[in-house]
């Protein structure tokens, strides 16, 4: 198995193109204009030179002695996507679209952001090329992410607060989609998820599977031989889709997406679309056929979770599918747990992590210990924590 | 959009249409996240989640206008994952019970519709697909190969609502597509006043205005459980109004 999507972005039965026709030729472009950059040298070459020099790649992977020891079980390696420049992952693939945008001659970008690290990753390869930069964001994470608003604002772009919904990440995504309908012409949608109509999900996976391959690279360098697990938090799913990609097709390696468990499993209460008692089902949602997590009627469900960039109904169609054949099982962090790990990782190693990766953690903290000191576990350390700070501060004040 | 400000009013509008002279009702099921839909759409339709009604429901409305002699076509128009969770085969027949003559999925592009089309057509019910003046020659043919009433040209790139000016792109849109198909060429999104109407029937063969009543009706119903006695008649009127003399 290959792991390729088929021409109309199907993994399975899930990805697709649901879309208003208006988008469909702009699609089309867009699909012809990343197969070209992808089967482009100089075009790869640019890229990797940018990853290296403008955002410091490669990443370290760092071996988390003090929690191994502590946690009495596997050997932890944290994948350090928190030390990339703007402080997650997502600048890999904020690099990668920004290039194709320029390729293509779009003058105008549009990103829509959840925890704001999208945000700030876009508005920053705008700045690096001067191009003009609307951000969408709900107002509830305009409110919980107050930092990264100001970041992406400091970096010239225009953060449009979005009132609808439970005023996250979802609704965010449906307000760019509007921006883009209706601006198609001048403007290109850099999607900072492996998830929407096809090719965003293969093109996404694509630009950060860099995480997996120097994973993977590094692992070999370190312990002369492959991990026996991998984990990371799955939001939309790219950091965790970087990371497994190149692995998928080593049988032997276990991996786990955490997804977020909020506060209980009451539709609207967590953003675990994978628990079907907790209203995951398959469905349609912002152009891409996924688990999803709605009422009977399939209206979607308002969603909970502490971490913004978990806080998400929908899920990209590659993870649906890794799931549906049985290749990547999916666990979830609850509130209480990821905020847990956020401080035993800040205790035990010195690194904040992101409440998102705090989610991916507290999943270590649960399975290492029952696993053998000859066993190896990749975490992704998809972001830094120091855009949570001040919510973890007002949270714990209130414990 | 059925439903807002409540079921019974939405049938009594049908009605009322129908009596101006409508020539199809496009009858909205709300979805949460309507994608291609500007704001008033948008407000329409939580309006109408908000009274928790769903697609059996819409469909009893259709078929109590069928049963007061409504004989004018009713497209309904919504996005696919409430058909979808409601079951496109048990919607269908359903659809089909009711009265209801099509449908119209405003995230269902031709090549993720060919499953939902044939069980549409095995029942004798119409797809209705949308033209885009971003759509290309090759996208255009897909597009009319699965029309069936008529083809619905979207005017301009954009969402739903009410715009000031025409563009002349719905024109050399409705041109193009006079070029491959037969079938009658209605006009949509942005269409709002009676010049406009007039504009389009000058090169097409109906005008859709949606938006513009929809305004209308949250105009003078702004809050959904006080709706006024004259309320039905005097969207009619309004109606009315955006019909060239």
């Amino acid at each position: 198995m290959d792991f390729q999507p088929n021409e109309r972005g199907y993994w399975g039965e899930f990805g697709g193109q649901f879309v208003p026709e208006t988008l469909m030729s702009p699609l089309e472009e867009l699909t012809g204009a990343y197969f070209a950059a992808r089967d482009d040298a100089d075009f790869q070459a640019e890229f990797l030179q940018l990853l290296k020099d403008f955002s410091g790649r490669p990443t370290p992977l760092f071996h988390a002695k003090r929690l191994s020891e502590t946690l009495g079980g596997a050997q932890i390696y944290l994948k350090r996507e928190d030390l990339n420049h703007t402080g997650s992952h997502k600048i890999n693939n904020a690099i990668g679209q920004i290039l194709l945008a320029r390729k293509m001659g779009k003058k105008r970008i549009i990103a829509e952001t959840g925890a704001g690290q999208h945000g700030v990753a876009t508005a920053t390869v705008c700045a690096l090329y001067g191009l003009e930069c609307v951000v969408y964001m709900g107002a509830e994470d305009v409110r919980r992410q107050a930092l990264n608003v100001f970041r992406m604002k400091l970096l010239g772009a225009e953060v449009r607060e979005v009132d609808a919904g439970a005023k996250t990440l979802k609704d965010a995504i449906n307000e760019a989609l509007r921006d883009w309908v209706t601006n198609v012409d001048s403007t290109y949608y850099l999607l900072g998820s492996a998830l929407g109509p096809h090719p965003y999900p293969l093109m996404v996976r694509n630009f950060q599977s860099v995480i997996g391959r120097e994973a993977r690279e590094q692992i070999l360098e370190k312990t002369d031989d492959l991990p026996d697990c991998l984990i990371a938090c799955v939001g939309g799913g790219s950091n965790s889709i970087g990371l497994f990609y190149p692995f998928l097709t080593d049988e032997n390696i276990r991996m786990i997406g955490v997804e977020a468990g909020g506060k209980s499993n009451n539709l609207g209460e967590h953003a675990a679309r994978f628990n079907k008692a907790g209203g995951g089902r398959i469905g349609v949602l912002q152009g891409t056929k996924s688990f999803l997590l709605q009422d009977e009627r399939g209206q979607i469900a308002l969603t909970h979770s502490i971490s913004a960039g978990l806080d998400y109904a929908s899920v990209g169609p590659e993870h649906a599918f890794l799931q549906s054949i049985g290749r990547v099982e999916y666990a979830s962090a609850n509130d209480e747990e990821a905020l847990n790990a956020f401080q035993v990782l800040s205790q035990t190693e010195g690194i904040i992590p992101a409440l998102e990766s705090a989610h991916g953690i507290a999943h270590v903290l649960k399975i290492a210990p029952e696993m053998s000191p000859n066993e190896t576990i990749i975490v992704n350390l998809s972001g830094r924590g120091d855009k949570d700070v001040n919510q973890v501060q007002e949270m714990l004040e209130k414990i | 959009m059925a439903g807002d400000p409540n079921l019974q009013t939405t049938e009594k509008l049908i009605l009322e249409l129908t009596k101006i002279g409508a020539s199809v009702i496009e009858l909205g099921i709300p979805f949460s996240d309507p994608v291609a839909d500007g704001a008033t759409i948008q407000r329409a339709g939580e309006r109408a989640l908000r009274s928790g009604i769903g697609v059996e429901e819409i469909l009893k409305t259709v078929s109590d206008v069928r049963k007061q002699g409504c004989e004018t076509p009713i497209i309904l128009f919504s996005y696919f994952n409430p058909i979808l969770q409601f079951g496109l085969k048990i919607f269908v027949k359903k659809a089909k019970e009711s009265g209801a003559d099509g449908i119209l999925v405003t995230d269902l592009v031709p090549e993720e519709a060919e499953d939902f089309h044939a069980l549409l057509r095995a029942e004798d019910l119409s797809l209705i697909t949308l033209a885009a003046p971003t759509s290309g020659d090759e996208r255009l043919k897909k597009i009319v190969a699965l029309a069936d009433g008529f083809v619905y040209a979207v005017s301009r790139a954009g969402v739903t609502g009410a715009r000031t000016d025409l563009s002349s792109e719905a024109e050399n849109l409705v041109s193009r597509l006079r070029k491959i198909t037969d079938l009658p060429i209605a006009v949509g999104f942005g269409i709002s006043t009676t010049e406009q109407v007039a504009e389009v029937w000058r090169y097409a063969d109906a005008a859709v205005v949606g938006s513009a009543i929809v305004a209308e009706m949250m105009r003078l119903a702004p809050n959904q459980q006080e709706v006024e006695d004259d309320f039905v008649e005097k969207i009619g009127k309004f109606a009315e109004n955006l019909l060239p003399k």
